[in-house]
């Protein structure tokens, strides 16, 4: 039988060894789901492909590629940084993960950055993935990537709120179907694949508030129309950002 | 270091209007192991899980390690293995070994571990994969991989088959020589007479009986056999001394208290000749600490 050194020799590990073990066990979590893969990489993919290719949409004067890149980029950040998220997380506080996470030395706080550091990971690969296939499609960014990351960013900070206020409230079978049925809500009704232009005029405005809408519209200002930065967007999400989590740190329950 | 290593006083817990536990009193040394048996509901796990700081008190006080349950150092000393889940279904095996081994300074490590408890066939497999007796191993190799100075073990032996079972009877005697406090419950009262050097009976929430196993059996001596159900008792205890006691539990199984010496085995075997039954399996026998636990607790389910 191994001799194994029972003596007690208690302590913590730096906090960065703990979270990036957290997040490495994150990431791998995310690309071995089937269902999360589908949501995170092939649906966005098959639209940008699909929508691209057949002139499906009415997008106005602009190429549709150009049109759709943005509206995909915002669709991959919302399907891990929510859709994944909220259904994850879910399922690990009914599972009794987050409990018995608990009671190890990684802090709430360590476990919430793994989560987020495995969401920038996941959502990095995406972007790489659909830029790539954008690019190869013909597509003509009218500015910087580097102008887009202020909007990627706090649409993941937005997302993630509203994500981890469902997971934390709601049952994890509820989670799933809403988190679900949010996300379709915000593929047909946030300029993802269709501008926002399809829809009546007071009915547009209210649809601009949305994180989805404020996400593409931003990344379309950018990346589209070539603006520097559009403040009304971010200013959008931020709000989303502030009252989600503010919501979620109140009311989460880990177990 | 003077602080036992669990002080519970008085504690109280209610699910709504349920009164789960009642103003219940235990202590646990440091580097002892400390078995809490009780019957299904008896608020074992909700005593436990508030001194793991999952669940809150709604009253008396617990110390744990000298600390208040929710403070963030103990963490890092205290080993937790949870009644049942905790694992993402999807992890494999080793890997949530290693990713909980890498919680902590100075950690087991995890191959070894595994082998000590039988799970290197299993590494790879996911968890909702393994058997139950499988995935209560991991839980127990998880709790301990910390090298924590304490372990809270929740029903460790649940479910394992008798292999599993001794060997995590081994793993906790070794904490134990090792210097590691055990607090663990278990249904199993021969798991509790072996493992524990003190053990703290619970019923409705209160602590019906304490003591070192041999201290709660006591040194009274029993005369046991099996025979046809119904015997009339009450024939043969006007033969026996005063003072004896003779009663059928469950039926069949005939239990007789008292002075047993050679003299009151002769008159339970010549009754029985008498009778024309013939005792199986006669044995004179200490209390077990089943029979105490029955005793205190009745025959009633929970
Ligand atoms: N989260 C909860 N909400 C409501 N009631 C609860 C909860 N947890 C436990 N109870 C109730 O409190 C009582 C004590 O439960 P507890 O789990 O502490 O018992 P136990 O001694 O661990 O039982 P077992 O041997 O079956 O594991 C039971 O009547 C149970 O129904
Ligand atoms: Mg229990």
């Amino acid at each position: 039988m191994t001799a194994l050194d029972l003596t007690p020799a208690p302590g913590a590990a730096p906090l960065g060894r703990m979270v990036a073990a957290q997040a490495g066990a994150e990431i791998r979590a995310i690309l071995r789901n089937g269902e999360q893969l589908l949501l995170t990489l092939i649906i966005p993919v098959l639209l940008l492909v699909g929508f691209s290719l057949a002139p499906l949409v009415d997008v106005g004067q602009a190429r549709r590629i150009d049109f759709l890149t943005p509206g995909v980029l915002a669709l991959a950040i919302m399907s891990t940084a929510f859709t994944g998220q909220a259904i994850a997380t879910g399922f690990e506080r009914r599972y009794g993960v987050l409990k018995r996470l608990g009671a190890t030395p990684l802090s709430r706080a360590g476990l919430l950055l793994a989560k987020t550091l495995a969401v920038l990971a996941v959502e990095l690969l995406q972007i790489v993935v659909i830029v790539g296939v954008a690019l190869a499609l013909g597509w003509r960014p009218a500015g910087s990537l580097l102008a887009a990351v202020p909007y990627l960013l706090l649409g993941t900070a937005a997302f993630s709120g509203l994500g981890l206020l469902m997971a934390g409230v709601l049952r994890a079978e509820a989670t799933l179907a809403a988190a679900n049925l949010v996300y379709l809500v915000l593929l047909g009704c946030g300029g993802v694949v269709f501008p926002l232009s399809v829809f009546p005029g007071g009915v547009e405005s209210v649809l601009e508030l949305l994180p989805i809408s404020a996400l593409t519209g931003g990344l379309r200002a950018v990346l589209m129309d070539g603006e520097g930065l559009a403040l009304g967007p971010l200013a959008v999400l931020a709000a989303w950002t502030v009252v989600t989590l503010g919501l979620a740190a109140r009311t989460f329950r880990w177990e | 270091m003077d602080s036992p290593a669990v002080e519970v006083i008085d504690l109280v817990k209610r699910y709504g209007g349920a009164t789960a536990v009642d103003g219940l009193t235990l202590s646990a040394a440091r580097g002892a192991v400390t078995a809490i048996l009780g019957p299904n509901g008896a608020g074992k796990t909700s005593t436990i899980e508030i001194c793991e700081g999952f669940r809150e008190a709604d009253g008396g006080t617990v110390r744990v390690l000298g600390l208040p349950p929710s403070d963030g150092s103990l963490r890092a000393r205290v080993g937790v293995m949870l009644q049942a889940g905790g694992v993402p279904p999807a992890v494999r095996c080793g890997e949530w070994l290693r990713l909980v081994s890498r919680f902590y300074a100075r950690p087991l490590a995890p191959d070894a571990l595994m082998a000590r408890l039988g799970l290197t066939d299993h590494a790879r497999t996911p968890y909702r994969r393994l058997s139950g007796g499988q995935q209560q191993r991991l839980s127990l190799a998880a709790a301990v991989i910390g090298r924590p100075e304490l372990v809270f073990l929740d029903e460790p032996t649940a479910g394992l088959d008798p292999q599993a079972r001794h060997a995590c009877w081994d793993l906790v005697a070794d904490l134990r020589t090792a210097g590691v406090g055990v607090v663990l419950t278990t249904h199993h009262m021969d798991e509790a007479e072996r493992l524990a050097d003190h053990v703290v009976i619970i019923d409705r929430g209160r602590v019906v009986a304490e003591g070192s196993p041999a201290s709660l059996t006591g040194a009274e001596r029993q005369l046991r056999f099996r025979a046809r159900p119904g015997l009339a008792l009450e024939e043969l205890l006007t033969a026996l001394p005063t003072g004896s006691a003779a009663k059928e539990s469950p039926a069949g199984h005939y239990i007789i208290e008292g002075q047993v010496d050679p003299e009151l085995l002769a008159t339970v075997t010549a009754w029985c000749a008498a009778e024309g039954v013939t005792a199986d399996d006669l044995s004179i026998e200490r209390r077990t600490l089943e029979d105490v636990f029955l005793e205190l607790t009745g025959r009633e389910l929970r």
